[in-house]
């Protein structure tokens, strides 16, 4: 690929070009440096035309006033619901993944083809159905009821059969020779191989997991179960032109989602290209 | 180790093709058991909380299903209703709209970056790639908040901006405003929308087979002969992809609108999503909301069908 690239001289095009694409590079982070900023001004710089760019003067005030109210236990649900909704997905859908690519098996086509089938569908469409079966198993208002439709969401599975298709057939075979059982094949042969593909599907569920505000919404109400994201919209619905508290609370949702994307996007960058339908 | 490996492969296959049928039935039974253990975990959890919502979805979109009423079976009556009903029709629209401006502005944006970026060096690759995708990982709610204050009539810097530079000249109520609500809920959902399709293109723009570009470039091929005759067909799977995943994310654009202007102002940024989640947990009508949760999904499904036709008569 390298190879390709060949220096040329800097034309007006290319100048162009990559003047517009640091505007655009500005113009995205942007929205992320006005919550940093904004949640330490005070209630005057906050509301202060012109515009302050930047707090000269930066108060803790806003964070302070952030935890009285229930902040940190918010940060702790969504800590753990994410976490949750990661490892069993991971976990449930490395075997899954692993039989449909590997396995040959009655059923085997039908069960991946309704998989393909419910992906394809918009999955916001049933919560309300979703939602009033948490009532009846009794998990509405708990983070499990955040959880478990997460881990149910086919495209785990589906992203590591494609992780999968890539180990030798004769390697399981190999296993299978040496008197390895089928627990024993999956944990010493399969899992190793497929490593990079848990990786990514690990921490593309649980960013997706932290910031599923829709899903959380629907199933979490009372103020101690709720997570960080629903903490801060009722934050912004309680007290709307306090722009300060509300930046302090962003602040809190993203500063710590972004620390582990940008610790993980290698993985990350590779799960999404690999996820999607190739060829 | 890798030679044992495949002689142990190749003794393992000439092991299994001398097997009896009645030996190799045995093997297949007890293949298949493992097989449905090893899948068990993941089927409860795609039964329970998805196959039966789904189903439960489809089911009471026939029925009568209102707090504090009995279930009637109603047929096809709350499909006739919908479209009968003037705000579901609006909704419809609003969402087409977006629909309409966001998906190929995505698309062909996501198109531009990736092939600006992708030849860059691996470094400015990552920025660019970070930059693009850091609203989707801000998240819905951290990135609502903010262009909520930035839209502000009184202290929201896009007004203080447009009237230093000129471009108007008294504050408005960017969200609050019937003409001009729906295009900021756009524009948000436009920066929230396109890390994704760059990550794919990049990885895509990537694969492209290096000597079939050089080749075309020593026979005199332009920049954009390239693009069209070598690049263009080669990324057309990621560009439906694409295609279907952000029409999907679009038709069910719900927490911007809830967030930034609850639908209004006079149901101008109702989109679908938010008028079933209105009917159903505003006014309780959840047999409603699930019968235009069935309208929806079909749409969704009949645009992804054409999308595929479409793109594969191309080839």
């Amino acid at each position: 690929m390298e190879s390709s690239v060949k220096s040329k001289a800097l034309t007006p095009g290319k100048v162009l070009t990559n003047i517009i694409l640091v505007l655009l590079a500005v113009f995205f982070i942007f929205p992320l440096y006005w919550i940093v900023t904004g949640s330490f001004k005070d209630r005057i710089a906050v509301n202060a035309s012109p515009p302050v760019w930047f707090p000269t003067e930066p108060t803790l005030d806003n964070y302070i006033r952030l935890f009285d109210n229930p902040a940190l236990r918010w940060l702790g649900n969504t800590v753990f619901m994410a976490v949750a909704a990661m490892a069993l997905t991971c976990i449930t859908a490395a075997m899954a993944g692993y039989v449909l690519a590997k396995k040959r098996f009655p059923g085997r086509k039908l069960i991946f083809s309704i998989m393909i089938c419910a992906m394809a569908l918009p999955k916001q469409v049933i919560l309300i159905p979703l939602l009033k079966e948490m009532s009846f198993l009794g998990l509405h208002d708990t983070l499990w009821a955040v959880i478990f439709p997460t881990v149910g969401w086919p495209f785990g599975i589906f992203l590591m059969k494609q992780f999968s298709e890539t180990i030798p057939g004769e390697m399981i075979e190999a296993a299978r020779i040496d008197g390895a059982g089928e627990v024993r094949t999956f944990t010493d042969v399969v899992l190793p191989m497929v490593t990079p593909g848990i990786g990514a599907l690990a921490i593309f569920t649980f960013i997706n997991s932290w910031n599923d505000y829709f899903l959380q919404l629907i199933m979490l109400n009372s103020s101690n179960n709720l997570t960080i994201s629903l903490g801060i919209a009722k934050i912004q619905a309680e007290m709307s032109n306090d722009f300060g508290l509300i930046m302090a609370g962003a602040a809190l949702a993203a500063i710590p989602i972004i620390a582990v994307f940008l610790m993980f996007q290698k993985y990350f960058t590779q799960g999404i290209a690999m996820g999607a339908v190739k060829g | 180790m890798a030679s044992k490996t495949k002689a142990a492969a190749a003794g393992g296959e000439t092991l299994t093709y001398n097997q009896g049928t009645f030996r190799n039935s045995a093997l297949v039974r007890q293949q298949t058991l493992a097989a449905y253990l090893f899948l068990l975990p993941a089927l409860i959890f795609f039964v329970l909380f998805v196959v039966v919502p789904m189903v439960m979805c489809l089911v009471t979109s026939f029925l009568d299903y209102r707090m504090g009423k009995p279930l009637t079976f109603v047929g096809f009556a709350q499909y006739i209703k919908m479209f009968q009903d003037p705000i579901f029709i609006k909704a419809l629209q609003n969402t087409f709209i977006l629909v309409i401006v966001a998906v190929p502005a995505v698309t062909a944006f996501s198109l531009w970056v990736g092939s600006v970026v992708y030849k860059m060096s691996s470094f400015k690759r990552s920025f660019y790639r970070c930059v693009f995708y850091l609203p989707v990982v801000t998240g819905t709610v951290a990135v609502a908040v903010v262009w909520k204050w930035m839209f502000n009539k009184y202290t929201g810097l896009i007004n203080y901006v447009l009237n230093a530079v000129g471009v108007i000249n008294e504050n408005i109520s960017w969200l609050g405003d019937a003409r001009f609500a729906l295009g900021c809920i756009t524009l948000i959902l436009f920066t929230t929308s396109i890390g994704q399709p760059i990550v794919l293109y990049i990885a895509a723009l990537g694969n492209v087979d290096p000597s079939l570009i050089d080749a075309a470039e020593v026979d005199g091929a332009s920049n954009l002969q390239v693009f069209w005759h070598i690049k263009w067909p080669q990324i057309m799977p990621t560009t439906l992809y694409i295609l279907v995943i952000t029409t999907i994310n679009t038709f069910q654009c719900y927490a911007l609108i809830q967030l930034l202007t609850s639908g209004g102002p006079n149901h101008a940024t109702d989109t679908i999503m938010y008028y079933i989640y209105y009917q159903a947990f505003k006014l309780n009508d959840y047999g409603y909301g699930n019968a235009m949760g069935v309208v929806l999904a079909i749409i969704i499904a009949v645009l992804s069908a054409i999308q595929f036709k479409f793109a594969g008569s191309s080839d």
